[in-house]
């Protein structure tokens, strides 16, 4: 056991958070240290080759969300964030399609195919929800203030919080409550008629969360979906270059230019604590390492009853942790294929490969494959969203082939009899099968696929239960009680000890922000 | 390469053949407005590829309007076919206007409002029988109208494209239909409309148009729209007539005063803010709000309005020219002037505080002067008050004056008139 080098701050987890949590640190002067489990940086925003010459973004696959002013701050288009845009779904029906864009003349066309009445109401939805994403931003950018016992900036910014709600509109006020409260299959219905538009539209409630379409509170993570929609330099979905592995990378040169350590394969064991205070960490090969302060990017469960000792915490505290909703419900399937999908409903290759494609035909659809994984088993006929990134950005595979991330619900981590390899094959076949329904040709391109169910994502990225947000986002476990009451402002009851990951608010996709936020709240009390 | 099965749509709701490597819709006159179109400028209008000019520049199809005959392709107009026995009571409680004294022929031009009173659209409402009615818009109305609908008996349809439109606009647009037409329009009044037929074509014709000149527009089976336009293009040769774009039509409606939604005013059905509606009071048409009807969407809220007093006005007003002359002679420029209309919102100050913006404005042709559509707060609204008018003269900022003056700008006596 050698005693090394000693840091102000040890950042464990080289995610995008933590890595942006390193970087905030950094360039405010402090001297840093991110310990990374993995060969490779970026936890569940990576790029990895996983067949020769087919690169993947393995588990997160789209950004939407990434903070303008972290980007700013940390100047990552200089650091090589690149994102390109990703403005269109595809959902594949039978004999037919519904095909929206970024373009509004165009969507209104295509949708009034279907429904002229919900063409109309289309164009009024998104500005609606563009306000609603307004209405609750400055709550997403705000530290969630201590409830129980709380401090003078605390109660600056819950009185900053008020006067926000005051500004609101009974419209704003209305719809955001609906969007609290409902399902998105209830909310979507008091405003459309096309049951794929809707059912489309409600996947984004759905996904990451252990909920079917119809279950109340979905509405909300459609609502978290939505929110990438008003951010100011770029206004949807967008495809990073080279996979969402470079965002982290972009993140990761960024805090190396402030000065940041980052060492990979190097796993953490624990947090030293000594006398209810966080002081290093000891790594599993033996080294220590020492610092004021210990911050830790893994979710909730890993960063209290796995990183340190039970006993450290009250015990409500690590009751609260442990009833902590975290259910993996998803899974992922990447292949690499020879050629393009021909989609039956659509069989050349065109623009509508450019986007997202959803499986998404009806909310039983839906509800459906969310019923299957209620009782234990993955979806026969799961939802899907697909992205083809090699259509964006060629280098993801060698001239002339393809990736294609399939994002796959449900599969559930608690599976009857367990994960094994059979049961993975099987998950596999299933969304293969699905897709060949409305592209028969995909069986005959695939060269290559990696089917990672919640068990994988659990042991490969370490994220508790495979759940892609480190904890869901349904109302109990939002803004003041992200992960548990009193301490979700980065703090732990720990002292020196600090969370920055998607376990905290405002929650998960690549967001930057609880990364930036913990790093600001941090800076605050030092 | 494009998705064959997505194109399709541009050829789906119309009989000709004809299509292009567009995402836009297609009117059914593309085939020859396409071969016509000299410059390939084209603006989008409802999701259609619509002439800006054919030829290079507007100015002839600009005079077209003035002096000869302007042959437009409105197509793109949303209408909507209103039937049932509760038609009348439908469109009465939908629009400012008095549909009830709406004749079997007649067409009012009408404001509609959301229950605050502020506009949602504007169009036309023509009178088809006894129980059915077709009313134009700038939008998608659908989803509005079926919602105050509920419970009537109404059918209503989408019409937008079953029904191909043109508008012959100008002083000669009434010989060249007298030739075409089976039966004589002169006869048929402003605001009026008539049912005839082209060499056995049926159409119908309504003596409106957005111009402010004589003219009509013409509204017929798309699948007659090739033969109908060779037809206009070969009788109306002798007069003028001119395939004409939407810059020039820009010039010829704010010369007449007439407002452009999401130019001049936002609709509120998505204005998202409350500052972005204006109610009918305050777009210039309280002319067109009947107080004395039965109830209308919006009355409540449109008698507190009149009763208080409206905050703003939409008015004219005429930059004044020398001002404007000396502000470029000071650069040593001769005056620039714009060559087509803008939409650019211009700051109007008051004594260096702004009372109000312009929304479009141009050069007028026909009158020689400079004029502009304008917000302004009800105070500084009255005809004659000068107020300054923002504008940039090689890059900087200058002020010149601008005098409020009464719409329409241009308003000759052969729009109204019949022949004796």
């Amino acid at each position: 056991m050698s005693s090394l080098k000693k840091y102000d701050a040890i950042v464990i987890g080289g995610g995008h958070n933590g890595l942006t949590a390193a970087a905030y640190l950094g360039r405010s002067g402090k001297k840093v240290l991110v310990l990374e489990r993995r060969y490779v940086l970026g936890g569940a925003a990576v790029t990895e080759e996983v067949f020769p010459g087919f690169k993947f973004s393995v588990c997160s696959y789209v950004v939407s969300l990434m903070k303008a002013n972290v980007m700013r701050e940390l100047m990552l288009p200089k650091f090589g964030l690149e994102l390109l845009p990703l403005e269109s779904t595809f959902t594949p029906l039978e004999n037919d399609y519904l095909f929206r864009t970024a373009d509004s003349d165009q969507t209104y066309r295509e949708i009034a195919r279907h429904s002229l009445r919900d063409a109309e109401t289309y164009m009024r939805f998104g500005p609606l929800m563009g306000q609603i994403g307004m209405a609750v931003r400055p709550i997403l950018e705000t530290i969630a203030p201590n409830a129980i016992r709380p401090s003078l900036s605390d109660l600056f910014n819950t009185k900053k919080l008020f006067d926000h709600m005051k500004t609101l509109t009974s419209q704003q006020f209305e719809y955001l409550t609906k969007l609290m409260t409902m399902s998105s299959a209830d909310f979507l219905d008091e405003w459309f008629k096309f049951e794929p538009l809707k059912a489309t539209m409600s996947a984004s409630g759905i996904i990451g969360t252990f909920m079917g379409p119809r279950s109340p509170g979905s509405a909300y993570v459609m609502l978290h979906h939505y929110m990438g929609d008003i951010d100011g330099s770029f206004r949807a979905w967008g495809f990073q270059r080279g996979g969402t592995g470079e965002v982290s990378m972009a993140i990761a040169r960024s805090a190396e230019h402030f000065g940041v350590d980052i060492k990979t394969e190097a796993s953490v064991k624990n947090v030293i604590v000594k006398n209810n205070k966080a002081v290093g960490v000891a790594l599993e090969n033996g080294d220590e390492y020492n610092s004021d302060i210990v911050i830790s990017g893994l979710d909730p469960k890993q960063s209290f009853l796995n990183l340190v000792n039970e006993n450290e915490l009250p015990s409500e505290f690590v009751q609260d942790i442990k009833n902590f909703r975290i259910r993996g419900s998803s899974g992922k399937v990447n292949l690499a294929l020879d050629g393009l999908p021909d989609f039956t409903c659509s069989p050349e290759e065109g623009h509508h490969l450019r986007g997202a494609i959803s499986i998404s035909p009806s909310y039983d659809h839906l509800e459906n494959a969310y019923d299957d994984a209620k009782y234990g088993n993955f979806s026969k006929k799961p939802f899907m969203d697909i992205i083809i990134p090699s259509v964006l950005d060629p280098e993801m595979a060698p001239p002339g082939k393809h990736v294609m991330s399939c994002f796959v619900q449900y599969a559930p981590y608690n599976i009857n009899d367990g994960w094994n390899d059979e049961k993975r094959e099987a998950f596999g076949d299933a969304v293969i099968d699905t897709l060949a329904h409305y592209a028969p040709n995909i069986k005959d391109i695939i060269l290559h696929r990696q089917v990672l169910t919640p068990a994988d994502l659990e042991s490969t990225f370490g994220l508790t239960e495979g759940n892609i947000f480190h904890g869901e986002l349904t109302i109990q476990q939002l803004f003041s009680l992200r992960p548990a009451v009193r301490w979700a402002d980065y703090t732990t009851p720990i002292r020196n000890y600090y969370q920055c990951g998607s376990g905290t608010h405002p929650g998960g996709g690549i967001t930057g922000s609880p990364g930036e936020m913990a790093a600001k709240k941090i800076l605050g009390i030092w | 390469m494009l998705n064959a099965s997505i194109c399709k749509i541009n050829i789906m709701s119309y009989y000709n053949q004809f299509t292009a490597n567009t995402q836009l819709k297609l009117s059914p006159f593309f085939e020859r407005t396409s071969q016509l179109n000299e410059s390939q400028e084209w603006r989008r209008w409802s999701g259609y590829l619509s002439a800006t000019n054919y030829e290079l520049t507007h100015e002839n199809e600009y005079f077209a309007i003035r002096t000869k005959a302007a042959l437009l392709d409105i197509t793109p107009l949303k209408k909507y076919l209103i039937e049932g026995s509760d038609a009348l009571a439908l469109l009465d409680r939908l629009v400012t206007r008095n549909i009830k004294i709406c004749k079997i022929g007649q067409v009012m031009y009408t404001p509609w409002c959301d229950e605050n009173g502020k506009v949602i659209d504007d169009g036309t409402v023509q009178r088809l029988t006894e129980n059915k009615f077709r009313i134009t818009s700038a939008e998608p109305n659908l989803d509005w109208i079926n919602h105050i609908a509920s419970g009537m008996d109404v059918k209503i349809l989408d019409d937008s494209e079953t029904t191909a439109a043109l508008a012959l606009q100008g002083p000669n647009s009434r010989e060249i239909l007298n030739i075409i037409s089976e039966n004589t329009i002169h006869g048929l009044k402003f605001f009026w409309m008539m049912d005839t037929n082209f060499n056995g074509m049926p159409v119908s014709i309504s003596r409106t148009g957005y111009t402010g000149d004589l003219g009509y527009e013409i509204w017929m089976d798309p699948k007659h729209a090739l033969s109908i336009w060779d037809l206009l293009l070969e009788k109306g040769r002798p007069y003028g007539i001119t395939p004409t774009g939407l810059h020039a039509l820009d010039i010829a409606r704010i010369e007449a005063g007439l407002i452009l939604l999401d130019v001049d005013y936002i609709s509120s059905r998505h204005a998202i803010i409350e500052s972005r509606k204006s109610s009918p009071f305050e777009l210039g048409l309280g002319w067109a709000v009947k107080m004395k009807k039965n109830d209308f969407i919006g009355k409540n809220a449109l008698k507190r309005e009149l009763d208080l007093g409206s905050e703003w006005e939409f008015v004219g007003i005429e930059i004044e020219w020398d001002d404007l002359e000396n502000h470029y002679r000071n650069v040593g420029l001769a005056p620039g002037l714009p060559s087509t209309a803008w939409r650019t919102s211009t700051p109007l100050y008051y004594n260096s505080e702004q009372v109000g913006y312009a929304t479009s404005g141009t050069w007028s042709p026909i009158l020689k002067r400079y004029i502009a559509l304008a917000h302004i707060k009800h105070e500084y609204s009255n005809s004659g008050t000068v107020l300054d008018f923002e504008l940039k003269i090689e890059h900087f900022k200058k002020l010149t004056p601008a005098c409020v003056v009464n719409t329409p700008f241009f308003d000759p006596e052969r729009k109204r008139s019949c022949p004796a």
